[in-house]
């Protein structure tokens, strides 16, 4: 998750990556500069990798753990601190090492230390530019312009049904409305705040009780949410319009409609969510799909940055959606 | 017309409380009869051949058969009926609609614009003329049928069933397996309106005069003297030049594939 802080967050799976390889492909360039031909590219490559990747490590552990102390500090205090604690695991790392290591023992540590403290400032500078251009009232707007849109097809139709209703059944229409009600109170929100599983699994009931009410037999639901952690944290209106997709593109062009099925489980410190539905190609020639996985994408990358899938494919004249969140607890929230 | 004489209604909805709610208003209306219910275009289509409706209201979006391909199809016959499309919410048609002047209601639908479309069917305005027609047809996603008219009947063949699309003088002939149709429709115009869609890639054009659809193509053999239909459907025995021809699924004939064609055989 986005935290509010301006330190990068060390714990995060895409900033450790990205830390692998910017300071990998420095340390390659560094490489190229200082040696002339492919024997002694490769040469002082490795000389330059078995210095730097211990300490590298070494580093990302040590942040890992001192991650909620910086959190606290002021930004420039942490980077100071940052700045100046690397370059010193860097010394203790030389002085250690200084009788094994195939480096040039007249070498002074000067060039190592300087080495460290630049690769970090590059590092530190790149995260606070990336930081900048994701900054939260950024990443705020954007959420809120990705905020889902339900299909205006959807409620027009749906008071159409609730019309039809009211002479002879006012019962079920009095239900539907209140359904209608409490879909269009959480999709006209403010929805940048995560919510409980649980909270979006019941819009997503009150939203198919409605396109049951249109579409009746044709549409029928399957759930497989037994293994599901009711509290886990996700963006609002991720499965809603998943499933909004399944109905318009899978249900409504099959005269007989379908079966969809919702499958959420919990595996390994992640949340799976599967829906899938009935398609034929010969019956689709809408390319809306597309528009709202990118959507839905984005909203998730901008929560949960790398740490979070969205895959979709057609198997056995199926189309399936596969999303994979980080199991999110609303303590740590 | 005469003002108060019966005017038959045809709906067609694939949603059972869209219907529900159009019988309502007809309900309300005086001097209209329903003829019948149809839940996509192929059922509104079987429903108008024996009932005569003066007015169909079609739903634009329709599982089998949308409203607006049952709407070309449905010209075919002998009295064409005042046409009225229905939709939820359909920008993209709304916009054609509304600058061809063409019929269309919008759900929730209101009593008094239903009035209005019923009066002026009355009034025998509403007919689709070619202009609008021919407005309509890009909103058509793909075809699902071929329809013509037989003893003022419209008989639909499904896309599906298509063998091959042979060009004649004035005509396409359509070949399925168990007969030939012929409509009033040039090859280039069909295979242009097949480019824009899915269909573009269910059939293959293996000479100049011939769309073949894909799946009925068993086989390719190489032929001296030709024995198989060329143009115009007659025997070509002028040449002992040697020669491709498709062999088809359910039928003996066979399609000469034309030399430019011929690169489709060997890949």
């Amino acid at each position: 998750m986005r935290k509010s802080s301006r330190i990068p967050n060390f714990r995060n799976l895409g900033i450790n990556l990205r830390l692998l390889i910017i300071v990998n492909v420095i340390t390659t360039l560094a490489a190229i500069f200082l040696s002339s031909g492919l024997s002694g590219f490769l040469l002082s490559l490795t000389t330059l990798l078995a210095f730097v990747l211990p300490i590298l490590i070494s580093s990302m552990l040590l942040l890992y753990a001192a991650q909620p102390a910086l959190n606290k500090l002021p930004y420039f205090a942490a980077c100071g601190i940052i700045l100046l604690v690397l370059p010193l695991i860097t010394l203790l790392f030389l002085s250690q090492t200084s009788d094994l290591l195939i480096l040039d023992a007249t070498q002074s540590s000067v060039r190592p230390v300087l080495f460290t403290l630049l690769v970090t400032m590059i590092v530190l500078y790149y995260f606070n530019l990336q930081h900048r251009a994701y900054s939260p009232a950024m990443a705020e707007a954007r959420l809120q312009a990705l905020q889902a849109r339900i299909r205006p097809h959807f409620l027009f139709n749906c008071i159409n049904a609730v019309l039809s209703l009211i002479r002879t059944q006012p019962k079920r229409a009095e239900t539907a409305l209140e359904d209608m009600a409490d879909l269009f109170r959480v999709l006209m929100a403010d929805n940048r705040d995560l919510v409980p599983l649980a909270q979006e699994i019941a819009l997503c009931r009150q939203y198919l009780a409605l396109e049951k009410l249109r579409l009746e037999e044709r549409l029928n639901m399957t759930w497989q949410i037994d293994n599901m952690p009711p509290e886990a944290l996700i963006p609002p209106l991720v499965l809603q319009p998943l499933l909004e997709n399944a109905v318009y593109h899978g249900i409504e062009p099959l005269p007989k409609g379908g079966e969809i099925i919702i499958n959420v489980k919990s595996i390994a410190k992640e949340i799976h969510i599967l829906i899938s539905n009935p398609y034929s190609i010969s019956h689709n020639q809408h390319i809306g799909n597309k528009m709202a996985l990118g959507n839905i994408k984005e909203r998730l990358l901008l929560h949960f940055d790398l740490e979070a899938r969205l895959t979709s494919a057609f198997k056995n004249n199926r189309y399936e959606v596969h999303i994979v969140i980080p199991h999110l607890k609303n303590t740590n929230a | 017309m005469l003002n108060n004489s019966l005017l038959k209604i045809v709906i067609a909805d694939d949603e059972a409380p869209a219907r529900n709610r159009l019988k309502d208003l007809l309900s309300d209306i005086e001097h209209v009869a329903l003829v019948g219910e149809a839940k996509n275009g192929l059922e509104a289509i079987t429903i108008a051949n024996d009932a005569m409706p003066h007015l169909l209201l079609l739903d634009i979006r329709m599982p089998v058969m949308d409203g607006i391909e049952a709407a070309t199809h449905l010209q075919k016959l002998a009295v064409k009926p005042h046409i009225v499309f229905t939709t939820a919410y359909d920008n993209h048609a709304l916009q054609a609609f509304e600058l061809n002047a063409i019929d269309y209601l919008l759900k929730p639908i209101h009593l008094e614009r239903l009035q209005t479309a019923i009066d002026k069917a009355r009034a025998l305005q509403g007919i689709l003329n070619a202009e609008q027609l021919e407005a309509i047809k890009p909103l058509l996603p793909a075809r699902s049928h071929f329809s013509i008219n037989e003893r003022g009947r419209i008989i639909l063949l499904p896309i599906d069933e298509v063998i091959y699309l042979r060009a004649e003088l004035k005509y396409v002939t359509v070949r399925t397996s168990i007969r030939e149709y012929l409509i009033e429709e040039s090859l280039t115009t069909l295979e242009n309106e097949f480019a824009q869609t899915s269909l573009g890639e269910q059939f293959i054009r293996l000479h100049r005069n011939c769309l073949v659809a894909k799946v009925y193509i068993i086989g390719y053999e190489k032929r001296t003297n030709s024995t198989s239909i060329t143009e115009h459907g007659e025997h070509d025995s002028t040449s002992g030049e040697s020669h491709w021809v498709a062999l088809l699924k359910d039928i003996p004939d066979t399609i000469v594939i034309s030399r430019r064609q011929q690169h489709l055989v060997r890949s």
